[in-house]
């Protein structure tokens, strides 16, 4: 295990000018628009200091917060997703050639990026989407095209929204592994710790001190209050055989009265990994082009069969999701599909929480 | 990393139409090193492409040791199997595949092979029909049991009347409506599961149709003594993928486009007979 | 050489004339459009020839007067292939906020100088209430993307693709800040057709629904949320009766909060 370093505030944009030497774009947080927002940064002002956001179900509002962070907030709707799983991508396109169809394979451009700010529950979830894009027997080329290459610099997570509930699965509030480099701020800094020669490399460089014993405690202070404050929770739990002898539980229909079937929990959970594939072609007639684009087990193409809904109604469809998420989920991936960071309790219009109908089903 | 996804080309060398909105491709990859390398499993599928519609699952229906060519049959279901039907010899699709699971045709050597379908779900289960009369000597009984809606659905009649006549081979066909002349039985193919002659001791069977049927079929099969384990079924969802990737074709844990979509019913009985997930 | 080209026709019923501009707005798109469609008849554009047979009749407006009625019956028959365009088409359009109106006699009187020249039928109804519609295409006004991939697909024999997934799915793929979790808006996007590619959220703006609802539009799991968030009965009912006031099930919803309005 290598040791702890101090990295103080007025040094980051050291690490910053060290990522662009190794060629890496940067991605980091901002605040816009009333959310956090993961963007290209250059410089570390860019990041949201002094910056807090306050999230609660079907809301998420940002506020002041501690003048000399910049990370005392937990999340805004996206982070990782969209950066190696597009929302929507070509795959290839067709034209009419001399001797009839030609294909051409779309490859996507890539570029190394180096992300900032990902929160345990954010690594957890990228644990599980490269289980999925690459470790199957077609891993998807487009996927790992974005994946080679990217550095990971977390963010323990030091202020958790009262959506969130990373204790209680397991993946949060501090990143035990999937990172390169990790961050745990504090007023005056950041203790780093390295998690692959990647990270060391490029720590190496900074000539930081060791982190003192001092703040080694206040870091783990604070994952730890950021863990006890959490009250929201969900157990983690092979919830297989309890949830799929419950498909009749009256909740499901309860919770179908509020749903809005818009998907929005989908589109924002760093774990969904649904996709449709769609055709356009041009209205010359001689060119189309494949793409594929998010899609959502509450969208209508998703249980569609040659004229036929599978699940036609809304209680199927978030039985559905629900049951993926926390039952079959374990069986297609040895774990839970939901890492606790609570944004589609946020980002759902009417506020539906999934602790807490887990707990109504389970009940 | 090979990107999966472009498909290949393939040329339509022969098209038969089965049925009113029944057809069957004869396919050739254009390029005859594809096409030589090309193997699959009677069971498996192909992601089906026509350029500017999109692409569709569709089963293998030929022979495997065909090597020069391969056919789909197809029914005329959606947007795209509506435009693959405007198409005729010497039109060129694209082919992705072959994907998934085929039947365990390896473990039924040596057994009496029972197939019950539904509908057009006859055409997964016919390159297995091909493929034992192929190679009769390798298994004991072939029992084929086919229900249709009505009785004009039925289609490869001749076919049928041909296996009839082969060496232990049992055909039982049922349709619930009929046209005026009709040899065999009016009501559905589990109905026929009751005049089947085969061994449950030795025997596989292989269910393709509607899941309400498979249900029905499993359940009768195994009254008639068949371990549910030597029981095999080939479900269908919307797969858009073909890969294990796009989620679209999830029953339960099962992802039917990899784990499937050929599975021994014990995998599969409690989705099956729960339904509506 | 003879001409074989297929022959569209662009017709007009009671509407803005906005829908049209899908195709007058097209630019190249229509150099393309030249090449492998012939165009008969779009009055708009200078070609009058309202009878003549065509494979594709496009279809703006909705049926509003007795000559309405009589033109959709002739236009059906000219037409292979009938596809409505726009909100008033497909759902009626803001004119059907007359349906159902006692006071209507009255309004006419007051809005017209000479009210005995207004001839209207009771309500205004979308092209599918009177004759066959093959295709709906949603939206006030519909978009120029719209209206040419459904061409394109139609001119390729493929049947063309005609979402109803919520405008949330586009706004999310988008990335566009949620309207209604951050900015507390009453945005109509979880109960309305996407088609627009979410633009209003993109401007910051709640969706107003004018493609009408999705394929599963809760509305009134919608409209209580509005109710939290301190909308007035009048303000939510006005949400849903708007531009596509006449479809299910935003007439329903809309209705049950006018009512308590009224009460």
């Amino acid at each position: 295990m290598p040791i702890p370093h101090y990295l103080p505030h007025s040094s980051l944009q050291q690490l910053f000018e060290a990522l662009t030497e190794d060629g890496y774009a940067i991605v980091g947080p901002q605040a816009k628009e009333n959310r956090i927002d993961f963007g290209e940064i250059r410089n570390t002002a860019e990041l949201p200091w002094g910056i807090g956001l306050i999230q609660d179900a079907g809301a998420s509002q940002l506020v002041d917060g501690p003048k000399n962070r910049c990370f005392a907030w937990a999340n805004g709707p996206q982070a990782m997703k969209p950066l190696l799983f597009a929302p929507r991508e070509p795959l290839w396109q067709i034209r009419h050639g001399k001797n009839g169809y030609v294909v051409d394979a779309i490859n996507p451009e890539t570029r190394r990026l180096a992300v900032i700010g990902l929160r345990p529950c954010d690594l957890s979830a990228l644990r599980i989407q490269d289980q999925h894009f690459l470790e199957g027997q077609y891993p998807d080329s487009h996927y790992g095209a974005r994946r080679e290459g990217l550095l990971v610099i977390a963010v323990n997570c030091t202020h958790p929204a009262a959506t969130c509930f990373c204790a209680s699965t397991g993946d949060g509030p501090g990143a035990k592994e999937s990172f390169d480099i990790a961050l745990t701020e504090d007023d005056n800094g950041f203790v780093v710790e390295t998690g692959s020669p990647e990270g060391e490399q490029i720590l190496a460089r900074l000539a930081l001190k060791e982190a003192l014993s001092t703040q080694m405690e206040t870091a783990a202070d604070n994952l730890r209050n950021a863990a006890s404050s959490q009250r929201r929770s969900l157990v983690s739990d092979n919830l297989r055989d309890v949830l799929m002898s419950r498909l009749d539980h009256p909740h499901w229909d309860e919770v179908a009265e509020r749903c809005l079937a818009c998907g929005n929990c989908t589109a924002v959970c760093p774990t969904c990994f649904c996709h449709a594939e769609i055709e356009e072609a041009s209205l010359g007639g001689n060119h189309s082009l494949h793409s594929r684009e998010w899609d959502s087990c509450f969208g209508e193409r998703h249980g569609y069969i040659h004229g036929k809904q599978l699940r036609p109604e809304i209680k199927q469809r978030y039985r559905q999701w629900l049951t993926h998420k926390l039952a079959t989920w374990h069986d297609q991936f040895g774990r839970s599909g939901c890492v606790g960071c609570g944004r589609c309790i946020a980002c759902c219009p009417v506020g539906i929480d999934i602790t807490e109908e887990a707990a109504a089903l389970l009940k | 990393m090979i990107n999966p996804h472009p498909p290949h080309l393939a040329r339509i060398i022969d098209r038969v139409q089965e049925s009113d909105d029944i057809f069957t491709l004869r396919l050739r990859f254009n390029d005859p090193s594809i096409q030589s390398a090309y193997e699959f499993k009677p069971g498996q599928f192909n992601m089906v492409y026509l350029p500017g519609a999109g692409e569709v699952p569709i089963s293998l229906s030929s022979d495997p040791d065909q090597k020069d060519s391969f056919f789909h049959t197809i029914r005329v279901a959606g947007r795209v199997t509506k435009g693959i039907d405007k198409l005729g010899i010497g039109d060129e699709i694209g082919i992705r595949g072959p994907y998934g699971q085929g039947w365990p045709l390896e473990s039924a050597e040596g057994k009496d092979v029972i197939i019950v379908t539904g509908g057009l779900g006859c055409a997964p289960v016919v390159a297995v029909i091909h493929y034992v009369l192929k190679r009769r000597e390798r298994f004991r009984r072939l029992v084929i049991l086919q229900g249709v809606k009505h009785s004009h659905d039925l289609i490869w009649r001749a076919s049928y009347e041909r296996w009839a006549q082969a060496p232990d081979t049992q055909v039982l066909i049922a349709a619930n409506a009929t046209e005026a002349i009709w040899p065999w039985h009016i009501g559905t193919p589990i109905d026929l599961v009751q005049q089947a002659d085969f061994d449950s001791a030795n025997a596989v069977s292989m269910i393709c149709g509607p899941e309400g049927m498979i249900v029905a079929a499993a359940k009768s099969l195994t009254e008639r003594g068949l371990p549910e384990a030597d029981i095999h079924v080939s479900l269908e969802r919307n797969m858009q993928c073909g890969l294990g990737l796009c989620g679209h074709c999830q029953l339960g844990d099962k992802f039917l486009c990899k784990d499937g979509p050929v599975f021994a019913y014990p995998e599969v009985k409690f989705l099956l007979e729960r339904g509506g997930l | 050489m003879k001409n074989t080209l297929p022959r569209l026709a662009v017709h007009k019923f009671s509407s803005c004339d906005g829908c049209q501009l899908a195709f007058l707005n097209a630019g190249e798109a229509l150099l393309t459009l030249s090449r492998r469609a012939e165009i008969i008849h779009f009055s708009e554009a200078g070609w009058e020839n309202p009878l003549a047979k065509v494979d594709i009749a496009f279809v703006e407006g909705s049926i509003s007067t007795p000559k309405d009625l009589e033109r959709i019956k002739a236009v059906r028959e000219s037409a292979n292939t009938l596809v409505t365009i726009g909100a008033c088409a497909t759902a009626g359009g803001l004119q059907a906020l007359r349906n159902g109106v006692k006071q209507f006699a009255d309004w006419v009187g007051d809005v017209y100088a000479s009210p005995e020249y207004i001839q209207s039928l009771p309500e205004s109804r979308p092209i599918s209430a009177h004759v066959k519609v093959d295709l709906e295409l949603w939206g006030c006004p519909v978009t120029g993307k719209q209206v040419l991939d459904a061409l394109g697909d139609l001119l390729n024999g493929i049947t063309p693709v005609n979402s109803s997934e919520p405008v949330c799915s586009e706004c999310k793929r988008s990335g566009h800040v949620c309207v209604l979790v951050s900015k507390k808006e009453p945005c109509m996007g979880p109960v309305t057709r996407t088609g627009c590619g979410a633009l209003c959220p993109a401007f910051g703006r709640a969706c107003y629904g004018c493609f009408g609802p999705a394929e599963q539009a809760n509305t009134a799991s919608l409209a209580k949320q509005f109710e939290h968030m301190g909308l007035s009965a009048k303000d939510i009912s006005r949400r849903f009766l708007f531009i596509t006031s006449a479809t299910q099930p935003f007439s329903d919803t809309g209705h049950g909060y006018l009512e308590q309005e009224d009460v």
